[in-house]
């Protein structure tokens, strides 16, 4: 028993870290959602491939599935291009209509075979290991590990070949094309890796899990690196801890496995977008009140600039005056003066504020606009 | 109008100062400062001395739908010079220099890159698109945007090696960039997003440079440090093609422009065609600076108190 748990992690995540890698370039194009389109057209194009081959696990299913991949992005882009509906919409045209025809095809003519809808959308992961394959009365494995472990080395070797040519292409398409890589090629080239993926991992974890596989670890990684290579290693880990973490999310909880991975998959993502060192929530907000509380500082200093020297610096300079003047609580009032005072940017004197000579230097500066961010750390 | 074909330059050595005797007829005074910059060895040096034109356009029209874009152009931009590509919104500017790289097919008319169509000579030409046309965002670092330049010489599949990187740094150093190299590029100011821009293109060791506005938004520095060098560039023989906004200082950046409205309006050397007649023609009577002026007051307004008439 325990190693058909073993084969079930294995096979999910094979598949996060295959789907990993297209879906972060799919992101920074900002065209996520043909995954998910893809992963649905490619049914007619797997259906029709079956009518010819009758055989479900004939290799030229994963070539149909690639080609039909390949005529759903260019329908998509070719109604986009039209400019009578918006892309989003032309992704929502395109691949129910696709879809629907593969399922129709699939009640009409082929209601007999294993081919059934809720295995595509859902997948079935926890029979994935019984489908196996015995080679010269040898088992070596379940099927669906070998299928997808064979996508994972097409799209392993696919970004790493592409790497320079796909980062080039995705960051500066004009520039790609005046340096003869031609953009157009490696999109499609692209689209057929994202087909071959969908379709080899649907089988197994059923298109909805691959889209959460595809689109929800790299917009994880997005927020937590700034570099291309560093975003792709860190989405197959964010896709493979979703896979483990996932499956035994759903033993725990004796719930669906699919539902469980896409369960960790979003979680994940909001781990990061909450926590993230640099673009997270927590750190926007950090950075917000530190911003704040340098400009409150300004406000003080600047206030007392004005007024040196001026007859009625007595009353403009006093501590309770400048609640008042500048609309603050008396915390925040106090919040201020103690941490300029402490950092000697001001001096006290009864009740009166002056600036120090570091004070004053600050508030010109704070009116010439060129204060540096971050000063205050 | 001026037409182009007299207009041949010998060469970047025989060049005649726009201020000659000749000259001192033409409406617009030209700029009383044209620093002529000594090459400098370590920028990318064109053909200087060449006759046949850096880019030859042949009764180019392009058209959007049943909209002509651009209607009939033709130019010769000889090599060596500094153009200034100038006209209204919707003029037709940037599909102008988008027809010369390749990326836009002409309805009718043909584009020939130092004699020969553009994919025969892709490695002569660098391209500076406009600086909102990329996503900022993108995970990469300013040392990798440089390197970019350098993926047509580098080819298919291959790994830029210690070489580029050297070469990317020393681009960068031209710009006065070369202490952000590691820097995430969204953490840029737009001016020196455009140095970063300038720097991908010098790196490339092209001969001609079209650059797409890019003086567009950036600070005065940054204005100061991309026209020093795209002067020096022109005085190492290269030839530079600008899509430029700001009329005023079309004299004093540029030695040769383009009057661009859908057609044609006037082609050559800045001396000649920068006239009030011709921008009225491209503007359409409301040109953008000089609403009570004669053009020569303009021209004694801008003059700069240091600037003396060489020769």
């Amino acid at each position: 028993m325990t190693h058909i748990r073993l084969e079930i992690q294995l096979i999910a995540l094979v598949t996060a870290i295959a789907c990993a890698l297209p879906g972060a370039f799919l992101m920074l194009r900002r065209i996520s959602m043909l995954s998910d389109a893809i992963s649905h057209a490619v049914l007619p194009g797997i259906v029709i491939a079956f009518f010819f081959t009758g055989n479900l696990n004939s290799p030229l299913l994963i070539l149909a599935a690639a080609a039909s991949g390949i005529i759903t992005a260019a329908l998509i882009e070719l109604l986009s291009r039209t400019r009578r509906v918006g892309q989003d919409a032309a992704i929502g045209l395109v691949f129910p209509s696709l879809f629907s025809i593969g399922v129709i095809l699939i009640a009409r003519y082929a209601s007999d075979v294993h081919l059934d809808v809720d295995a595509v959308l859902l997948g079935e992961l926890a029979f994935a290991p019984f489908d196996r394959i015995v080679l010269g009365g040898t088992d070596i494995g379940p099927r669906a590990l070998w299928v997808t472990g064979t996508i994972l080395a097409i799209n392993v070797s696919f970004v790493l070949v592409f790497f320079k040519e796909l980062k080039l292409s995705t960051f500066d398409p004009a520039l790609a094309a005046t340096l003869g890589f031609s953009p157009v090629l490696l999109h499609y080239l692209l689209m057929a890796v994202v087909s071959v993926t969908a379709v080899g991992a649907f089988d197994a974890v059923g298109s909805v899990l691959v889209v959460a596989f595809i689109i929800g670890p790299p917009a994880a990684a997005f927020l937590l690196t700034d570099r291309l290579s560093m975003l792709l290693v860190l989405s197959a880990g964010i896709g493979a801890c979703a896979a483990v973490g996932g499956y035994w999310l759903a033993f725990l909880l004796d719930a669906s496995i699919a539902g469980s991975m896409a369960s960790c998959v979003g979680l994940l993502f909001l781990l990061s977008l909450t926590f993230a060192p640099r673009h997270g929530m927590v750190a926007a907000a950090r950075h917000r009140k530190l911003q704040r509380r340098q400009f409150t500082r300004q406000m003080l200093l600047v206030h007392l600039l004005h007024h040196e020297g001026s007859p009625e610096e007595e009353i403009e300079c006093r501590c309770d005056h400048l609640c008042e003047h500048l609309r603050w609580d008396s915390r925040t009032s106090s919040r201020v003066i103690r941490s300029a005072l402490h950092d000697h940017l001001i001096e006290q004197n009864g009740e009166k504020l002056l600036l120090t000579r570091a004070g004053r230097s600050t508030a010109r500066e704070a009116l010439s606009g060129t204060v540096p961010a971050g000063s205050l750390v | 109008m001026e037409p182009l074909g007299g207009e041949h330059r010998s060469g970047s050595e025989g060049e005649q100062e726009p201020s000659s005797p000749s000259r001192s007829d033409l409406s617009v005074e030209p700029r009383a400062e044209r620093v002529e910059r000594s090459p400098d060895n370590s920028l990318p040096s064109g053909a200087a001395g060449n006759t046949r034109p850096a880019i030859e356009i042949r009764d180019l029209t392009i058209s959007y739908r049943d909209q002509p874009v651009l209607w009939d152009v033709d130019l010769e931009v000889p090599p060596g010079v500094l153009m200034a590509v100038v006209g209204p919104n919707g003029a037709g500017k940037t599909t102008l220099i988008k027809s010369i790289l390749g990326l836009i097919r002409p309805a009718a008319g043909e584009v020939l890159i130092n004699g020969g169509p553009y994919q025969e000579h892709r490695k002569e030409i660098a391209y500076v698109p406009q600086r909102g046309s990329v996503d900022w965002d993108f995970p990469t670092s300013v040392l990798d945007v440089v390197m970019m330049g350098l993926y047509a010489q580098i080819g298919w599949f291959r790994r830029p090696s210690a070489r580029h990187r050297a070469a990317a740094l020393d681009a960068l150093a031209h710009t006065g960039m070369a202490d952000f190299a590691g820097r995430q590029i969204s953490q840029l100011s737009g001016g020196q997003q455009q140095r970063v821009f300038l720097s991908r293109a010098l790196v490339q060791g092209a001969s001609i440079y079209i650059m797409d506005e890019p003086f567009q938004g950036v600070d005065a520095t940054t204005e100061r440090t991309i026209v020093d060098l795209l002067q020096t560039l022109r005085a190492n023989g290269n030839t530079v093609v600008v899509v430029h906004h700001d009329l005023q200082t079309v004299p004093e950046y540029f030695d040769w422009a383009l009057l661009l409205n859908v057609r044609r309006i006037a082609a050559g050397p800045v001396t000649a065609v920068f006239t009030e007649e011709n921008l009225r023609a491209t503007y359409g009577g409301r040109v953008p600076w000089s609403h009570n002026r004669t053009d020569q007051s303009f021209v004694s307004d801008r003059s700069d108190p240091s600037g003396q008439t060489p020769g």
